[in-house]
């Protein structure tokens, strides 16, 4: 039993990337296996965990629910398409490494889109905001509070980089 | 945890999802948001032989405030139903429920009538359907027709759409009193995670502060969410005495039929209902007469 | 050394988080190996059955399977896993063989070209079952006639044993008091956000297996190797693998012993990354199921004179090391207090679940909660206050080095200094103030205090005391440190990692001795070929075992360079000064050999080298764990690991009383684990270890229906506390060195965890006191909190 395959064309990281898949390959899987974009991760697959969290135009979604086909025609971003133009880090990936956010990195590019989601729509949050920000999000090793310490450091060095 | 193999359809317009629906019959099945969906999937609990994407039918994704109800596409991502301001405005349960719906990212993808189409009676957002007294329009292949909410939910995880209907939009109506206030209360174990018991109540007062309109509803106490018109109804003319709100509660209560699980027991259930039911009410009536 | 550390004790970032934030760590599941396929597993559905057959014909013959493994074949093929007490008839294989004990295990494997497909064959695998008895409950379990899990072995009882330490009943006898009490620690688990998984690969022409996993376990190339029936020389783990997340969890032997069969068998690399099902039902990897029955006795003075600890675990259907985790607590049985006699009866049962495997901390989390749950219970039956009561109980600082009655010596501690810091950042005066006024406005509110040890260290001695044919001393730890030509430095770690920083560690330690910067270290991984010995990170060990080897072969460098300096200048040793890499004779600054000479010397000029030593630049380290090394006395007195951290936890929470919903207000940590190394790193992990005990104190419980079904098997209903359940938390850091190691440096693994279930378990008991209440079963659920505030609520006459 070969599998039907579909055609789709994504926009990962701001790259055209198309390719012929089953439609039951989830997109976290395609990002995975398919584009060796390893930095998603896979906690659950059930859609609870939060590691496996990614841009979908522009807003953090939960790419295990997901299928790639549906992906067809949207744009994608993941941890390795937070990084700035030139390759450094961007501000809020340096905020993490800072604070120590992350101890086995495993949640961490799932916390990093989520911290990402919030500050574009949110330059200013308060605690509060970041826990709610992160609350689909779970970690092991941290217990959050050096994350939060992140993503606020990072709204800060932010604000102070668009004066 | 991977799916059983599947066919995939992308629908492009309603027209065509009711065709293949009927063409199809129970083989296919429906993805919205996919938030309840995938997992279901993901355990081989679901094993469609086609599935039916309507994420990309533009015709399904608006929020349009109309003199008398907000109508809502059924597609419409329940991220942007929470930020809608003019929305917030004049049906503000839906902003109070969605509060309490899962985390940003299951609301950035899960979509209204996905929520209310997979009727968990766990769910906030048929809740606030049955006790706004929500107009579901149901698109099949033959035409159109409206469903009342307290005709919609049939049972636990069922509806009574039709294995060639989709869920087309839903009509929210708007309460004109000025002084209208509205609240929704839930227990569950963690921020975002099903509700245990949930409240959602909305009242409208005159000027002397007097009730003159009441609605009130629980969640996960039944086989489906429970709207309490004719309790509701006693609230009409006073003005919420703890006395008379804590009867209604009580009384909304008894009336459940909660069953138990790992977290709560059926007797838990009732007792939340009843301090749910009363604090919704309490909070209801707080914002309206601010 | 008696100026101020350089580097040790600073606030730097570690090495290992840019990679992460990147999107490059290396996980197993990252690693993906030409030709590589996948397992998917059949689990059995019933807890207790014989396997009447398998049929494998339609799984066999779908497109894309390659293989259908059963217990038939891998259990003749392979040998049973290691069991850490003395009970060989309790077998334990991978995949079952006749007979299925708990629902969940493991049936059959298969194997094919993806992950997806692999499932789908996994349901064409044709099963046939006759169910057998069964039991569920420990107690249950215990009594004549049950079930026996194991028929070979005769009875369900992995381990018993009395101990009695001290003059207990005497102290019984004459003690004012007495009271006596259950605590029960519901089975929870560490539950990673990674799932275990492994890849193998065999090259038949070399005869070696190379392994990849996600891994955090001592001797694990031996126990593979030994399984699958090969030399130790023909396994290479790669510890370079990052693992995410692990806290004594991940041992994964059978999932390897399987995977490494299948690639040999089958002459592809194999992988399996268990799904979450899989891992939650079948991985083997639930913690403790413990409950204790405590007696205490006391005088009207507060004085604890003795304790009887009776402690029943359930390890599931099989067992590894996991009824070791009686034992490790015996090192510190009387927490840290002057507690002069104790007894305490273990056992250890079998009951038809999932198998139990090591949790952060070994058992002493839920001991520690026991006896924490025992100090607020005297103090309320003698109306003092509980804090005045440890006061009195409480080992003083002078009477250090402290020996317990179960054998152990505490090396160094000031646990009253860590309370009182913790009292004041609190303001446990206003805290008090705050409680009160919210219980006259009708609130049920409490604070909660616990003082706890952390043994860390990691000397074992528990598997001796529990099992005398088990004769193994050796817990020892190593680093190899090299400077190459060009003067830069590398050093070696022999295990795999899990986020506890162990790069840093070396980088760090390495950096404080040569006085080099620690960013210009690069610390690698070893294989388990070219590795020096390692006990792996378990136990709270790494910053005292780790540390020491690579403060010990660091040092021998710095000697080595004084003495191709002192050769050179023709000098003694004593006649130079190192500094900075660099070595010069004292008050002649001009004679001096920079670091990049000396590097060039070693490495390239023998002719300038000393006669007799080794040319190169690089040393090893090898020890043994301080105080390792002795054996048990009859009655069970052994010293168990060397270092005793201790943590002072103060916990302000609120429950409502309408609901039965808790919530952490307020939540301060006391945490003394002597010299820190890199401070961010400690401190994260004791965040993070609180977070887990409140997960475990409030929400986190695999619970079985009466028919021995998992009813908690998915992140659905097993619930790990999120940003939204885990407070704000303040901590305190107290330094009281341990003289047994390097800089001073404790452990610090498992902190936080040891002694946050018995805080939250004692604010959440305050709370409830007023309406004269209590609860002493984990997880302490709203549905349970509510059941009790209901049951006196009706007592009293309350609705």
């Amino acid at each position: 039993m070969n599998e039907k395959l579909y055609s789709i064309a994504v926009e990962v990281n701001g790259v055209r990337r198309t390719d012929q898949v089953p439609a039951r390959r989830s997109l976290a899987d395609w990002l995975r296996e398919d584009l060796h974009l390893t930095g998603t991760h896979l906690g659950c697959e059930h859609g609870v965990c939060g590691a496996c969290s990614v841009m979908l135009d522009g807003e953090p979604v939960r790419s295990c629910l997901m299928y790639a086909v549906q992906a067809d025609g949207h744009r994608v971003t993941t941890v390795e398409g937070l990084a700035q133009s030139d390759g450094s880090m961007s501000v809020l990936q340096d905020s993490f490494c800072q604070t120590h956010a992350l101890q086995c990195g495993y949640c961490t590019p799932g916390m990093l889109i989520a911290a990402q989601g919030l500050l574009e729509s949110n330059p200013n949050p308060s605690d509060r905001e970041i826990r709610e920000a992160i609350g689909g999000n779970l970690c092991r090793c941290t217990g959050y509070q050096q994350i939060v310490e992140a993503v606020r450091l990072a709204a800060e060095r932010m604000a102070e980089e668009s004066k | 945890m991977k799916p059983v193999p599947f066919d995939y359809v992308r629908a492009t317009s309603i027209g065509e999802a009711c065709e293949v629906l009927q063409r199809e019959g129970d083989a296919a099945k429906l993805i919205a948001g996919g938030q309840s969906l995938v997992p279901l999937m993901a355990m081989r609990l679901v094993r469609p032989r086609l599935l039916l994407d309507i994420n990309e039918i533009a015709a399904l994704k608006f929020i349009s405030v109309e003199a008398n109800a907000v109508r809502i596409g059924a597609c419409t991502r329940q991220a942007l139903v929470e930020r809608d301001d003019a929305l917030a405005a004049r049906v503000p349960l839906l902003r109070q429920a969605l509060a309490w719906v899962g985390h940003v990212q299951t609301r950035n993808r899960g979509t209204l009538g996905g929520s209310l189409a997979h009727a968990d009676p766990c769910a906030e957002l048929p809740l606030a359907a049955r006790v706004l007294e929500a107009r579901m329009v149901l698109r099949g292949a033959t035409g159109a027709r409206t469903v009342q909410a307290d005709a919609f939910f049939s049972g636990p995880m069922m509806t009574v759409t039709e294995p060639d209907e989709c869920l087309e939009e839903v009509h929210w109506p708007i309460w004109s009193a000025p002084r209208t206030g509205s609240a929704f209360a839930e227990i569950s174990n963690r921020h975002g995670d099903f509700a245990m018991v949930a409240a959602a109540a909305q009242l409208a007062l005159d000027a002397d502060g007097r009730c003159v309109r009441a609605a009130f509803g629980l969640g996960g106490v039944d086989q489906t969410p429970l709207a309490f018109p004719q309790l509701a109804a006693r609230l009409v003319g006073t003005r919420l005495e703890a006395a008379v709100v804590e009867s209604v509660a009580q009384d909304a209560a008894a009336a459940t039929g909660p069953g138990s699980d790992l977290f709560a027991t059926a007797a838990y259930r009732r007792h939340l209902a009843r301090v749910l039911g009363a604090r919704a009410l309490r909070a209801a009536h707080a914002q309206a007469v601010q | 050394m008696t100026r101020p550390f350089r580097y040790i004790g600073t606030r730097r970032r570690t090495k290992e988080d840019p990679r992460f934030v990147t999107g490059r760590g290396r996980f197993v599941a990252d690693i993906a190996l030409p030709g590589m396929k996948h397992v998917a597993l059949v689990a059995s559905p019933h807890p207790s059955a014989r396997i009447v057959s398998i049929g494998t014909d339609a799984a066999r013959a779908m497109p894309g399977v390659l293989y259908v493994l059963t217990g038939e074949e891998f259990c003749a093929e392979t040998d049973s896993l290691y069991i850490g007490v003395d009970a060989p008839k309790v077998t334990r294989y991978a995949l079952a063989r006749g007979v299925v004990r708990y629902a969940g295990e493991w049936v059959a494997a298969v194997v094919a070209d993806t992950r997806a497909i692999a499932e789908d064959a996994a349901e064409r695998v044709e099963v046939e079952y006759e169910s057998l008895p069964q039991v569920i409950d420990p107690e249950i379990s215990l009594a004549p006639g049950a079930h026996l899990v194991h028929a070979a072995h005769g009875s369900n009882v992995l381990y018993h044993r009395k101990f009695v330490w001290g003059p207990v009943d005497e102290a019984f006898a004459k003690s004012d008091h007495q009271l006596a009490f259950r605590a029960t620690w519901g089975r929870s688990s560490t539950v990673p956000i990674e799932t275990f998984g492994v890849a193998a690969q065999w090259d038949p022409v070399a005869q070696l297996l190379d392994v990849w996993a996600s891994i955090q376990m001592p001797k694990f190339p031996d126990q593979t190797a030994r399984a699958l029936r090969l030399p130790g020389n023909a396994v290479r783990v790669h510890y370079d693998v990052d693992v995410g997340g692990s806290y004594g969890l991940k041992r994964g032997i059978k999932h390897t012993v399987l995977v490494g069969y299948l690639a040999r068998r089958l002459g592809v690399p194999v992988r399996l990354i268990e799904d979450r099902l899989e891992n939650m039902r079948g991985g083997d990897m639930h913690g403790p199921d413990r409950f204790f029955d405590m007696q205490a006795a006391f005088d009207r003075d507060g004085t604890i004179r003795a304790l009887k600890i009776r402690a029943v675990d359930d390890v599931g259907a099989y067992a590894g090391r996991s009824p070791l985790q009686l034992g490790k607590p015996v090192g510190a049985i009387c927490g840290p207090y002057r507690i002069q006699a104790v007894e305490y009866e273990p056992t250890s049962v079998m009951t038809n679940k999932t198998p139990q495997e090591a949790v952060r901390g070994f058992g002493q989390s839920p001991t520690n909660f026991a006896l924490e749950r025992t100090m607020d219970r005297v103090a309320r039956f003698l109306g003092m206050d509980r804090i005045e009561l440890r006061r009195r109980n409480l080992i003083r600082k002078d009477q250090f080095p402290y020996l317990i009655p179960s054998g152990s010596t505490y090396d160094s501690g000031d646990y009253h200094a860590v309370l009182d810091k913790a009292l004041a950042a609190i303001d446990y005066p206003a805290l008090e103030r705050t409680r009160d006024e919210a219980r006259r406005a009708g609130r049920l509110a409490g604070i909660g205090i616990s003082t706890c040890l952390e043994p860390s260290g990691g000397n074992a001695a528990f598997e001796l005391l529990f099992n005398p044919k088990n004769e193994t001393t050796t817990w020892m730890d190593s680093c190899l440190v090299r400077v190459d030509l060009s003067g830069s430095i590398t050093g070696v770690i022999g295990t795999s990692s899990s986020g506890q920083g162990h790069e840093t560690l070396v980088a760090t330690v390495v950096g404080e001795i040569l006085e080099r910067d620690p960013a210009s270290i690069r610390v690698i991984h070893a294989d388990s070929l070219n590795a020096l010995p390692s006990n792996s990170p378990v136990g709270s060990r790494m910053a005292i075992m780790l540390g020491g080897a690579a403060a010990g072969a660091a040092k021998k460098i710095r000697e080595t360079l004084v003495a191709i300096a002192a050769h050179n200048f023709e000098c003694s040793a004593e006649d130079l000064e190192y500094r900075d890499g660099d070595v010069a004779v004292k008050g002649v600054p001009s004679k001096k050999l920079g670091w990049d000479q000396l590097a060039e010397i070693a490495h390239r000029k023998f002719h300038r080298m000393p006669p007799g030593m080794e040319p190169g630049l690089q040393a090893k380290f090898v020890w043994e764990v301080p105080t390792g090394g002795g054996l048990p006395t009859a009655d069970g007195r052994v010293q168990m690991y060397p270092c005793y951290a201790f943590e002072a936890h103060i916990v302000y929470v609120e429950i409502d009383p309408d609901t039965g919903k808790p919530s952490i207000g307020r939540y301060v940590c006391g945490h003394d684990c002597g010299v820190m190394i890199s401070p961010d790193i400690v401190h994260g992990m004791t965040l993070g270890g609180i977070a887990h005990g409140i997960g475990a104190a409030l929400y986190e419980r695999f619970a079985y229906t009466e028919d021995g079904q998992l009813a908690s098997g998915t992140f659905m209903d097993y619930l790990i506390p999120s940003a939204m359940e885990v407070p704000d938390i303040r901590i305190v850091d107290h330094c009281t060195p341990s003289p047994l190691t390097t800089f001073g440096q404790k452990g610090s693994g498992e902190a936080g965890y040891l002694g946050a279930p018995a805080a939250v378990a004692n604010a959440i008991n305050d709370a409830l006191d007023p309406i004269e209440t209590s609860i002493d079963t984990l997880p302490m659920s709203h549905l349970a909190l509510w059941e009790r505030i209901s049951a006196a609520r009706n007592k009293q006459g309350r609705p």
